[in-house]
């Protein structure tokens, strides 16, 4: 075997592994997000004479938020769509819509943040909105180190091109994205649909 | 290097365009329910549930692609394993917190009874 | 006080300089630490040791250094013990000891943490790094570099558990840190700030590590290597790496709700404004019970090795032990409330998890029976390895016994945070975790370093040991059905007293034990020429790390090893084929080493240290600058290199103490730092 042949099946397995390896990762954290959850359910009551879920939330808001979130998700496949065709232009272009969609997100989740402390329904207020702030603002903070993680991405994109370590990388990101979005289904219906309802 | 064998599917547009469309109608059926307030609040749950369930399923696989296929067969089984543990994990401290906190409710007639 | 916008909650008055105890202690560990220094420097080894083994990617330096962190730590946790044994012997009536409350609260509580945290887990993590990859017929780990960050981050957690002897305090709350106790309301200190850091950052490096582990094993074995074919050890560290993958998230999200709750004021576990203090111990818990088996299941693999080596046997049972080690990691998750029965739930909870902790009894009875079959009839050696595993199986059974009996909700309710229970989780991790380790460290120190441990020190550490945790933890039994409860800084019933003085009796011949082990080590490495292994296989075992010689060249295989069998090496013995690789070789393709991960802990220990004393400039600073190290990380491609052909035929040419520890000089020339 000539040294190029088998640095060549080396990078690939070191991919795979890499993936599967993410993967992992991306299973603790959903131990992570379901141990916020089952906090979130068991202090969800908890409002200690402060508002209800019911009282604070916009659905249409919220409604807003998700799309921003569900089409940043499409547009991901997109940008992978765009990378196993090694079309790095388009890769880049879909990238930019998904960071600037998830960026919105992120815009509009501070902004309702920011109106809930100013109105004195702060995290401190009680153990409901405690439960709230730690659970959708553990999400948010995943959301924006995706961003940062997709603004690397684009760099190295442009400056490097699509070499195996790239599209490794943006596997994992992508992996990490929609990632994202199957535990914002899980946020919307238990912390925002059903504390309406 | 083309980084085919992993993962043999990493979608199509059809497929992630048909996705969407699924993750769309879903999260609309969600919030219409609610917002609208049409069925009594038992049944909106019920189909709140089902949706996101359906949902989080559409997103596995359109998006992540995860299927019965050998590559992924580790994948599925780690997520599989996940999910058991998180039905132990959930499941157990909301039935401990619920028993709980049902036990140590101040009972109106027998709270100054003394015990 | 108001806090500073430079050195946060930081004065001069955080040390506790009026303290001779803790100042006594800060002074033996800097001058110990400073000694150490000055040696190496003597030596002129400081770039020794930065290139080849601080920067080491290599599992086995890696593996190494976490088992003396490990040592290091539990010579800390075990001082904390004696002071704690000496101070109930004492403290009765009118004497008051020598402790005052609040530091006394600090010690049972550093104990607790360091032992578990800081002493079980590296030091079976420094095992698993060393043997794993070589059992499976592995060059490294799946990501070598991750690996070394994992271990700079334990380093870090450490020594910020360390740092808090001198800057500040420790918590008072037990090593669980229970709310209400440990809100900020009842301990405004930082001492529960260093206890959520340091578990809080160790923690990520042990999910790394998980992660690391699981990959390895599951992508990385040698040809043939079904998973039935996995040596026991490699199988136990598989699901152990399963129950850390799973378990630590919950700890993470757990400590980090404490945490908003003491920086943010929120309400998670507090008294008021709708928190439940509850959800913590549940929570906690979650975590908890399977961390018990996480320490004590990789010590099952070590005594299936041992037992099996040492009985010139095959393991009796081997897929019913596979097997009762998945049950056992299954079930583990699903018993969590035993820890909290007296809580408040109603009799149909209580049943089922008292009920679910009776089942675990099984699968672990099947394994005990497994290493009985094993020995019978066999021709066991009765070596200080074997020694160890002995005194494990008939102690473990007892302190099993004992778990039982607490399993049952209502006696629970009787020996609950009772001695009692003190007793019978130290007669499972003692001999379930610290024994194994121990038969661990000298069955496979010959493989790291090239030459045996010394016999006749190692049957004294034994028994001096096995005796001194007798007298150490009966007693507390007894203690336990007198109603004694744990954490007592002081009685007023002198029926106690006698039993406290045996289990101090105990705790000094411990404390022999462990200077035998000093002494073992030290010996050992003066004779080491007599003790040297030439063969690689110094025991006659049967898998593969006794294949290749002691201690490993740095690329473990010149070629891979091929497994037809179970116990693989033994079928290689046994069918006479060769098992060291002939020319011609092919080139090898290894990890680069690194700083950055060194660079990664520092900046870890700083962010911790700033978070723990609300120095909010550095930990914003410390969490910017692990920022660019990751970013820059991802623009590097440079992180490996091949060893040629020629340079593999070189090295195994050479015999094998040629690659001692001890020689930097057999190393190849490209095996530079960077970063």
């Amino acid at each position: 075997m000539t040294a190029t042949a088998h640095a060549h099946e080396h990078e690939h397995d070191a991919t795979e592994n890499a993936v599967f390896g993410f993967w992992l990762y991306l299973m603790t954290d959903c131990i992570l997000f379901a141990s916020l959850f089952a906090t979130f359910a068991v202090l969800h009551h908890n409002t200690a004479d402060g508002p209800t879920g019911k009282e604070l939330f916009d659905l249409r808001y919220v409604l807003v938020e998700t799309m921003f979130l569900l089409l940043s998700s499409f547009s991901n496949g997109l940008a992978m769509l765009s990378l196993h065709r090694q079309a790095r232009r388009a890769t880049v272009q879909w990238l930019l819509l998904t960071a600037l969609l998830g960026l919105g997100f992120v815009v509009m989740e501070v902004n309702e943040f920011s109106r809930l402390v100013m109105e004195g329904n702060g995290p401190d207020r009680s153990g409901f909105l405690s439960a709230f702030f730690g659970l959708v603002g553990t999400h948010g903070a995943h959301v924006s180190i995706g961003l940062i993680w997709m603004t690397v991405m684009m760099g190295q994109l442009m400056f490097k091109g699509i070499t195996p370590a790239v599209t490794s990388r943006l596997l994992r990101l992508s992996l990490f994205w929609h990632f994202l979005d199957v535990i914002w289904i899980g946020v919307f219906t238990v912390v925002y649909l059903m504390e309406v309802l | 290097m083309q980084p085919h064998s992993h993962g043999a599917s990493h979608g199509s547009t059809r497929g992630y365009l048909l996705g969407f469309a699924l993750s769309l109608i879903l999260t609309l059926v969600s919030f219409g329910l609610v917002m609208d307030g049409v069925y009594p609040a038992s049944v909106t749950l019920v189909i709140l549930v089902a949706a996101a369930l359906l949902q989080i399923l559409v997103q596995m696989h359109f998006f992540l692609h995860l299927d019965r296929s050998s590559s992924q067969r580790w994948n599925v089984m780690v997520l599989l394993y996940t999910l058991i543990i998180i039905a132990f994990l959930v499941g157990g401290s909301l039935w401990i917190m619920h028993n709980t906190a049902i036990r140590m409710m101040p009972m109106p007639m027998t709270m100054n009874m003394g015990h | 006080m108001i806090p500073s916008a430079v050195l946060g909650k930081l004065t001069l008055s955080a040390i506790p300089y009026h303290n001779p105890i803790i100042m006594g202690a800060v002074g033996t560990a800097s001058l110990l630490g400073l000694l150490v220094m000055v040696w190496v420097t003597w030596m002129g080894r400081w770039g020794y040791l930065w290139r080849e083994w601080l920067t080491s990617v290599d599992h086995k330096r890696i593996g190494v250094m976490y088992v003396i962190l490990a040592v290091i730590m539990m010579l800390r946790g075990f001082a904390d013990a004696i002071m704690m044994r000496t101070h109930q012997a004492l403290a009765e009536g009118l004497s008051q000891g020598y402790l005052p409350p609040d530091h006394y609260n600090q010690v049972f509580s550093a104990h607790g943490t360091i032992m578990i945290i800081f002493v079980a887990m590296p030091f079976f993590i420094g095992l698993m790094n060393f043997v794993v990859p070589l059992q499976i017929g592995a060059r490294d780990v799946a990501y070598p570099f991750v690996n070394s960050v994992s271990f700079w981050m334990t380093v870090a957690s450490a020594l910020l558990l360390m740092v808090s002897l001198a800057v500040g305090d420790f918590s008072q709350a037990g090593w669980s840190g229970y709310p209400p106790l440990s809100e900020t309301q009842f301990s405004p200190g930082p001492g529960v700030d260093y206890w959520i850091w340091g578990l809080q950052l160790g923690g990520v490096g042990t999910l790394l590590t998980g992660i690391n582990f699981f990959v390895t094993i599951l992508r990385l074995r040698a040809p043939g290597m079904s998973l039935m074919k996995m040596p026991v050890f490699t199988w136990t560290i598989l699901v152990t790496t399963v129950l850390i993958m799973l378990s630590f998230p919950v700890l993470t999200a757990t400590l980090a709700l404490l945490t908003l709750d003491r920086y943010l004021g929120m309400h998670f576990f507090t008294n008021d404004l709708g928190g439940n203090q509850m959800m913590f111990t549940n929570l906690f818990w979650v975590w908890g019970h399977p961390e018990v088996y996480i320490v004590i299941l990789p010590a099952f693999g070590i005594f299936s090795e041992v037992v099996s080596t040492f009985s010139r046997k095959r393991l009796f049972g081997y897929v019913s032990m596979v097997y009762a080690t998945v049950a056992i990691a299954v079930l583990s998750f699903g018993v969590w409330l035993h820890h909290f029965f007296t809580m408040g739930a109603g009799a149909n909870v209580n049943a089922f998890f008292g009920i679910a902790t009776m089942v675990i009894a099984v699968p672990t009875g099947v394994k005990v029976f497994n290493w009985l079959f094993t020995m019978y009839r066999g021709r066991i050696e009765f070596t200080t390895p074997m020694l160890w595993s002995l005194g494990f199986i008939v102690t473990f059974t007892i302190g099993g016994m004992t778990g039982v009996l607490l399993s049952v909700p209502g006696a629970d309710f009787v020996l609950h945070n009772s001695e009692f229970l003190v007793a019978h989780f130290h007669n499972m991790l003692i001999p379930g975790a610290l024994f194994g380790y121990f038969a661990g460290y000298t069955f496979w120190f010959p493989k790291m370093f090239g030459f045996r441990l010394d016999e006749k020190w190692g049957r004294r550490a034994f028994w001096s040991w096995l005796a001194g945790f007798y007298l150490a933890f009966m007693p507390l039994y007894a203690l336990g059905f007198m109603g004694m409860p744990r954490r007592l800084v002081h009685y007023d019933n002198p029926i106690w007293q006698p039993y406290l003085l045996v289990a101090l009796l105990g705790t000094f011949l411990v404390a022999y034990g462990i200077f035998c082990q000093v002494v073992q080590l030290m010996v050992s490495i003066r004779h080491r020429d007599a003790l040297r292994d030439t063969t690689g296989d110094v025991w006659n075992s049967h898998s593969l790390e006794w294949s290749t010689t002691s201690p490993p060249p740095f690329y473990n295989f010149a070629r891979l090893p091929r497994v037809e069998a179970l116990d693989a090496f033994a079928h290689m013995k046994e069918q006479g084929l060769p098992h060291r690789a002939q020319a011609p070789f092919a080139p090898i393709h290894m990890p680069r080493n690194t700083g950055v991960g060194v660079a990664m802990g520092a900046i870890t220990f700083v962010f911790g240290f700033a978070m723990v004393w609300h120095i909010w400039w550095m930990a914003s600073a410390s969490l910017a600058a692990m920022l660019a190290v990751v970013v820059m990380l991802a623009n590097d491609e440079d992180v490996d290199y091949m060893v040629s052909a020629e340079e593999v035929a070189r090295l195994e040419k050479g015999s094998a103490p040629a690659m001692a520890f001890a020689s930097a000089a057999a190393t190849p020339s490209d095996l530079k730092t960077q970063g």
